[in-house]
């Protein structure tokens, strides 16, 4: 069984046996979790549906959030693509809509599979159903790839965090897209190595960014910050599959995410006291939402 | 850890922890009940009492007492089912030195008139942990099966109660003990490996010196 303690361990095991580090992790998660093999990509494969479902709502959905403080922006940006007009091109565009998307579903109360939290939930089904999509991909290796990213999740949530009240924003958001840029780069036919290197290019990325929703609600600026997420992944997917390598090797690159965390004031970790929700705008918008009832520090 | 505690649970938003553990905290409550609810009271401590609104924690938390789980589409409406089954709903805001940030302590009164008092914690990623069931301390996370066994502080209890699982071939993998005092009521939290039959907990629930015996199914 898998220690999930170095993502080293995952490399040199698909190496060995020649065999995807998703079909490792799927095997090895059958056998620690007591069931068959198939149960368990059953269970991925319904997480994978709420996925794709909360994506496809939020482009069709123009909701606002519980708070009233956001909404709608996934609509405006899929139009933008759809109309060819966006910069990024129709892979990133989309992308970004559907990372949009499926925070915005999160944000007004609708049904979305944390990935690896509630605040990062739109990173990795952006760039697996995106990548399906535009590649005519099956749906069963979109599953599959799920399983890789879980396996470096599993790594990252063991060797440092995946919280932003512990580890900020990179804890979170870059662990998202470091999983999401190692299920891209095995959905492209990458090598093991090849998806080490792409988590360790997305964290090195998003290394030292602060966790600071503004009146400690996931939506500002976390919504914007999946889309910002997506896009690493595919660019670190991208550098990965054209054989460029991270010069620091992944778990090297996580124990520095760990301890830039731990090196953190708490005011920037997910206590909405610093960063953007200590801007004149932001305490506002606390005000917005919350009235006089709230904490006099903000 | 597991594959589904990174790529997963399926919840509804916005924040795990106000959200989804919110839910759990108030099945919970609901389960300790065992009936159906007439009044909820709920204090909400901490980040809890500054930002329930935004998080829609409130809703979560009267879900959860309603028996819903963190995945039922139905949280956003759940004041609404409340207010038809005509539960009475109480929230309030303020201090409890020593808690977690993210505390609440939920009062529930049932149709039968029994009468519970849960505090418990959201600690992030949607798991939780019940630090109190009345007046007895606990430390009940909730990940596995657990079964919370109120009973008379004489001797034998626990062998008793151990016995009566290890027939049924139930392994535990988490036992505590707390009372409020000595020869006064105790509770026992025995967090077991997979699943128990519920007959289980009404046979233990008949036995001597036995208060309550419930099963909590938090995941």
């Amino acid at each position: 069984m898998f220690a999930y303690e170095s993502v080293q361990e995952l490399i040199s095991a698909a190496d060995k046996q020649g065999k995807k580090i998703s079909e490792l992790v799927l095997r090895d998660q059958a056998e620690y979790l007591e069931k068959e093999s198939n149960a368990i990509y059953e269970q991925m494969h319904k997480n994978f549906l709420v996925m794709k479902k909360a994506s496809e709502d939020g482009l069709k959905k123009n909701t606002r959030s519980a708070s009233g403080l956001t909404g709608g922006n996934a609509i405006k940006m899929n139009q933008v693509v759809e109309a060819g007009k966006s910069i990024c091109g129709r892979v990133i565009g989309k992308a970004i809509a559907r990372a949009l998307a499926v925070s915005e579903t999160n944000a007004c109360m609708g049904r979305i599979v944390a990935a690896p939290t509630a605040g990062s939930c739109g990173i990795l089904p952006a760039a697996v159903l995106t990548l399906a999509e535009e590649h005519h991909l099956d749906e069963h290796d979109a599953v599959m790839s799920l399983f890789t990213a879980a396996g470096f999740g599993m790594v990252i949530a063991k060797k440092a965090s995946i919280a932003g009240a512990e580890g900020g924003c990179q804890a979170e958001c870059g662990s998202a897209a470091a999983m999401a840029a190692a299920a891209l780069t095995e959905l492209m036919g990458g090598t093991p190595q090849m998806a080490g290197h792409a988590c360790s290019i997305a964290i090195k990325n998003i290394l030292g960014l602060v966790c600071d929703p503004v009146a400690g609600l996931v939506e500002i600026p976390c919504i914007k910050r999946n889309a910002s997420g997506v896009s690493n992944a595919f660019i670190s997917a991208d550098m990965a599959l054209a054989g460029i390598k991270s010069a620091i090797p992944a778990d090297e690159v996580i124990e520095a995410m760990k301890k830039v965390g731990d090196a953190m004031p708490n005011s920037l970790k997910e206590t909405a006291e610093g960063g953007l929700a200590a801007t004149p705008t932001g305490k506002a918008l606390y005000k917005k939402v919350f009235g006089r009832c709230g904490d006099e520090k903000l | 850890m597991d594959v589904f505690s990174i790529i997963g649970p399926v919840m509804i938003g916005p924040s795990s922890s106000h959200t989804a553990g919110a839910v759990k905290i108030g099945n919970a409550a609901a389960s300790l009940l065992g009936e159906e609810p007439a009044s909820a009271d709920i204090l909400f401590v901490g980040s809890f009492a500054k930002t329930y609104k935004g998080h829609g924690t409130d809703k979560a938390v009267i879900a959860g007492i309603l028996g819903m789980k963190p995945s039922d589409s139905r949280i956003k409406t759940s004041m609404n089912l409340a207010k038809e089954k005509g539960i009475k709903i109480a929230f309030r805001q303020g201090e409890l030195p020593g808690a977690h940030p993210n505390t609440m302590v939920i009062t529930l009164a049932g149709k039968r008139g029994k009468k519970v008092s849960v505090q418990g914690a959201s600690i992030g990623g949607g798991n939780i942990v019940i630090n109190r069931i009345n007046s007895y301390p606990v430390n009940v996370a909730g990940q596995n099966t657990t079964l919370l066994v109120f009973h008379r502080d004489v001797p034998g209890m626990i062998s008793d109660v151990t016995r009566l699982l290890a027939i049924r071939d139930v392994n535990i993998n988490h036992f505590s003990l707390s009372r409020n005092r000595r020869g006064g009521a105790a509770v026992m939290a025995i967090e077991i490996d997979g699943e128990m039959d519920d007959d289980i907990a009404q046979e233990i629930n008949r036995a001597h010196n036995i208060l309550s015996a419930v099963v909590l199914r938090l995941n």
